[in-house]
C-alpha cells in the first residue's frame, strides 16, 4: 500500500483525528491528535492490510517557533513492505504524550530518548527516567533553546581559546627573559669589538635571546572561542 | 540533587538474601564497549540484568544541527567506527533524498563495493571476538589478520583504515585506484576458501556450539517487537534486508541471498545462529563485490551539488543496511544551509533494549555469549 491508502484507512477509521496527508514534504507524514495515538497505533498494527508489526523509529523535534513539539514514529510492515509517519504535536512547555510501549516493545528504549533529549513525557511508560545522560542531568539538549551549564560535577565542559593560551604563553616567557636579561646600557660599555658581543651572547646560557621574528602574531582580541 | 544514576538502576532491583547486584562493565571486555550491565544473580543465575548506556554519548545528533550538511559526513564515522561505510551512505542517502539528486552509476557502485568489504571487516571483527568472549582465543587473531587485508584495500581507496569519511552527498569522494579491482578479487578468492577454514576451526567446534546452541533464543514475534534488524532478525529466521528489499543504490542489480537462521543446532534465533548469519553474510558480500567489480560502469563519481547545500524545506529518511542493521537518518530541513534536525537510528540501540528481557534466568556467562552474539558496538548505542 502506498502512503495514500493507508492515511485513507486510518481516516476512515479515526475521522477527526487523523489529520491530512502531508505530501510536498518528500517524505509524507500524517498528524494525529495526541489522546488516539495508541488507539491508531494499535489500529495500524492489527488491521488487515495494514500489519505495522514494527516500530522502526520514535523521535521528537522541537519547534520553538510553533510553541510544540512533534514526537515522529516511523512506522513499518515487515510482512507488507510499506511504511507510515506519524506526527503527534505536544505543548512545548509541558509536554505529555500516551506512550505506545504497550504496543510495540521497541518503543520502550525510543520514548526513554525522546524523554532524555527533548523532555516529552509519555503516559504510561513503564520505566520513564533517562537513558543516555545522568539522572542529575539538566534540561534536554535537542530543545532548541538549550544552554549548556558550565560543567558537571565540577568537570569543566569548556576551554579557553587555545590561541589566546599561546600568545599569553610567549607573552611570559619574553616578560621573564626581559626581566632575566643585564641592564642594557652594561653590555655596549664592556664590549670592545662586535666579534666579541656576539661571542659572549651565545656563550652565556641565560642571554637575553632576542625576540624571533617569526613569533606568533597575537591574535586579535575580538575573535570569538570556537568554544565559547 | 537526584540520586546517581547507578543508585536509581538499583532501586528498581530488591534483592533478596540469597542474590546480589553486580556492576558487569562499564570497563569489561567482553561488553564490546564502555556499557554497564547491572545485574542482579541468584549465584550463577541471573535474575535479570539492566544495561545502563550512555558513557560514549557525545550529542552526535545536536552537532548535526550546528555543522552544516557536508560537515556532518565525517562525524558519522563515529557513531560507528567499525562499519563507518554505512554510516557515511545512510546519511548522504538522507541529504540526497532532500535534495532530489541522483547519483551517478558509477558512485553507487563504488559504494556498494566499499560498503560490502566494509560488511566483511566488521563480520570478522563481530566472529572473531564473539569467539574470544567465550573462551577461544585463537579465531580472534585470524579473524583480525583477515580485516588487516580489507582495511589495506579501503585504505587504498580512500586513505582511511577505519573512520573513512567516502561517501559524499552527490557520490564519492575518490574513484577506484589503478588494480585495485584485481587486489580485491584476489583476497576474496582467500575469503572464499578461507571462511571453510574458519568453519573448522571454531564454527562447528563441539565445545563452542554447546557453548551457544539454544541459548537466549529469541523469538520471531519477540525480535519484530523489540524493533531488531540486520544479523539478529535475520538471526530469528526473518528474511528482511533493506539491500534486497528497499532494493536502494546498486543493490537491485545484484544476485545475493539472504541467509537467515534456520536453528541447525537448537532453536531458531539462539546465539549460534545470529553468528552462523554473519559467517554466510561474508560470503554473500564477496558474491555482491565480485559482480560489481565484473560491472563496474565508467564515468563521473559525482554528481552536482552545490558545495553549501541548501535544500528545500522537507524531511527523509535515509535507510542503509548497515552491517548491524538498518541505519536510519532522518534529516528535517528548513530551508537554510544546517540541517534542522538529525536523527540516528542505530541497530545497537535496538539490540541494547531486549538485554533486560532476554537476560532473566540466563546463566552469567550466557549473558556474555548473548552480548557478543547481538554485535553491539558502543558508540552505535549512544551516538
Amino acid at each position: 500500500m502506498n502512503a495514500q491508502e493507508i492515511h485513507a484507512k486510518l481516516k476512515a477509521q479515526f475521522g477527526d483525528a487523523v489529520g491530512e496527508l502531508t505530501e510536498a514534504k518528500i517524505d509524507p507524514f500524517v498528524t494525529v491528535k495526541s489522546d488516539k495515538i495508541v488507539e491508531v497505533c494499535r489500529f495500524a498494527k492489527s488491521a488487515a492490510g495494514l500489519d505495522f508489526d514494527y516500530c522502526e523509529d520514535v523521535t521528537g523535534i522541537d519547534w520553538p517557533a510553533r510553541n510544540l513539539i512533534e514526537v515522529v514514529y516511523h512506522l513499518f510492515s515487515l510482512q507488507h513492505r510499506h511504511q507510515i509517519v506519524l506526527k503527534v504535536e505536544a505543548d512545548r512547555s509541558q509536554p505529555s504524550v500516551p506512550s505506545i510501549e504497550g504496543v510495540w516493545k521497541a518503543a520502550n528504549w525510543l520514548e526513554r530518548e525522546v524523554y532524555d533529549m527533548l523532555g516529552v513525557t509519555f503516559v504510561g511508560h513503564p520505566d520513564m527516567r533517562r537513558i543516555l545522560l545522568p539522572d542529575d542531568w539538566v534540561g534536554h539538549p535537542l530543545r532548541k533553546d538549550y544552554q549548556e551549564a558550565g560543567g558537571y560535577h565540577g568537570v569543566t565542559n569548556t576551554r579557553p581559546d587555545p590561541l589566546v593560551r599561546l600568545v599569553q604563553k610567549v607573552d611570559a616567557e619574553r616578560k621573564a627573559i626581559a626581566a632575566a636579561a643585564p641592564p642594557p646600557v652594561a653590555a655596549p660599555a664592556t664590549a670592545t669589538t662586535t666579534t666579541t658581543a656576539t661571542a659572549t651572547a651565545t656563550n652565556i646560557a641565560p642571554a637575553p635571546a632576542p625576540v624571533p621574528a617569526t613569533a606568533p602574531a597575537p591574535a586579535p582580541a575580538k575573535k570569538e572561542s570556537p568554544n565559547g | 540533587m537526584a540520586e546517581p544514576v547507578e543508585r536509581r538502576i538499583l532501586g528498581r532491583m530488591t534483592p533478596s538474601d540469597e542474590e546480589i547486584v553486580i556492576n558487569f562493565g562499564p570497563q569489561h571486555p567482553s561488553t564490546h564497549g564502555v556499557i554497564d550491565f547491572v545485574t542482579q544473580t541468584n549465584g550463577e543465575i541471573i535474575r535479570r540484568s539492566i544495561p545502563d548506556i550512555g558513557y560514549l554519548h557525545r550529542g552526535m545528533e545536536k552537532i548535526g544541527e550546528t555543522v552544516g550538511y557536508p560537515g556532518f559526513m565525517p562525524f558519522t564515522d563515529r557513531i560507528d567506527y567499525l562499519a563507518a561505510m554505512f554510516a557515511n551512505e545512510g546519511y548522504a542517502i538522507a541529504v540526497e533524498r532532500l535534495l532530489k539528486v541522483e547519483i551517478p552509476p558509477r558512485a553507487k557502485y563504488l559504494r556498494a563495493i566499499a560498503g560490502e568489504l566494509c560488511r566483511i571487516s566488521n563480520h570478522w571483527v563481530a566472529v572473531g571476538t564473539m569467539a574470544s568472549d567465550i573462551g577461544a582465543s585463537t579465531p580472534l587473531t585470524h579473524a583480525l589478520r583477515e580485516r588487516e587485508a580489507i582495511n589495506d584495500l579501503l585504505e587504498e581507496l580512500c586513505g582511511a583504515r577505519l573512520t573513512f569519511n567516502y561517501a559524499r552527498i552527490g557520490g564519492v569522494s575518490f574513484d577506484a585506484p589503478e588494480g585495485w579491482g584485481e587486489k580485491i578479487l584476489r583476497y576474496l578468492d582467500h575469503l572464499d576458501s578461507y571462511v571453510q577454514e574458519y568453519d573448522r576451526l571454531i564454527s562447528l567446534n563441539q565445545i563452542y556450539v554447546k557453548r551457544l546452541a539454544n541459548v537466549a533464543v529469541i523469538s520471531r514475534d519477540k525480535a519484530v517487537a523489540y524493533g531488531l534488524c540486520g544479523p539478529n532478525l535475520r538471526g530469528s529466521g526473518i528474511s528482511w534486508d533493506a539491500r534486497r528489499d528497499l532494493a536502494y543504490g546498486a543493490y537491485p542489480e545484484f544476485q545475493f541471498d539472504v541467509p537467515v537462521g534456520q536453528g541447525k543446532m537448537g532453536a531458531v534465533g539462539d546465539c549460534w545462529d545470529r553468528y552462523a548469519v554473519r559467517v554466510l553474510e561474508m560470503l554473500e558480500s564477496s558474491k555482491i563485490v565480485r559482480q560489481a567489480l565484473a560491472k563496474l560502469p565508467e564515468g563521473e563519481i559525482m554528481a552536482k551539488v552545490l558545495r553549501k547545500p541548501k535544500p528545500e524545506p522537507g524531511e527523509a529518511m535515509g535507510r542503509v543496511e548497515s552491517a548491524r542493521g538498518t541505519m536510519c537518518y532522518y534529516v528535517v530541513s528548513d530551508g537554510s544551509e544546517k540541517a534542522y534536525r538529525v536523527r540516528v537510528r542505530t541497530g545497537s540501540f535496538m539490540a541494547m533494549g531486549i538485554i533486560e528481557e532476554l537476560s532473566q534466568g540466563l546463566m552469567i556467562a550466557d549473558l556474555i555469549a548473548l552480548i557478543a552474539s547481538l554485535d553491539v558496538v558502543a558508540p552505535e548505542i549512544d551516538r
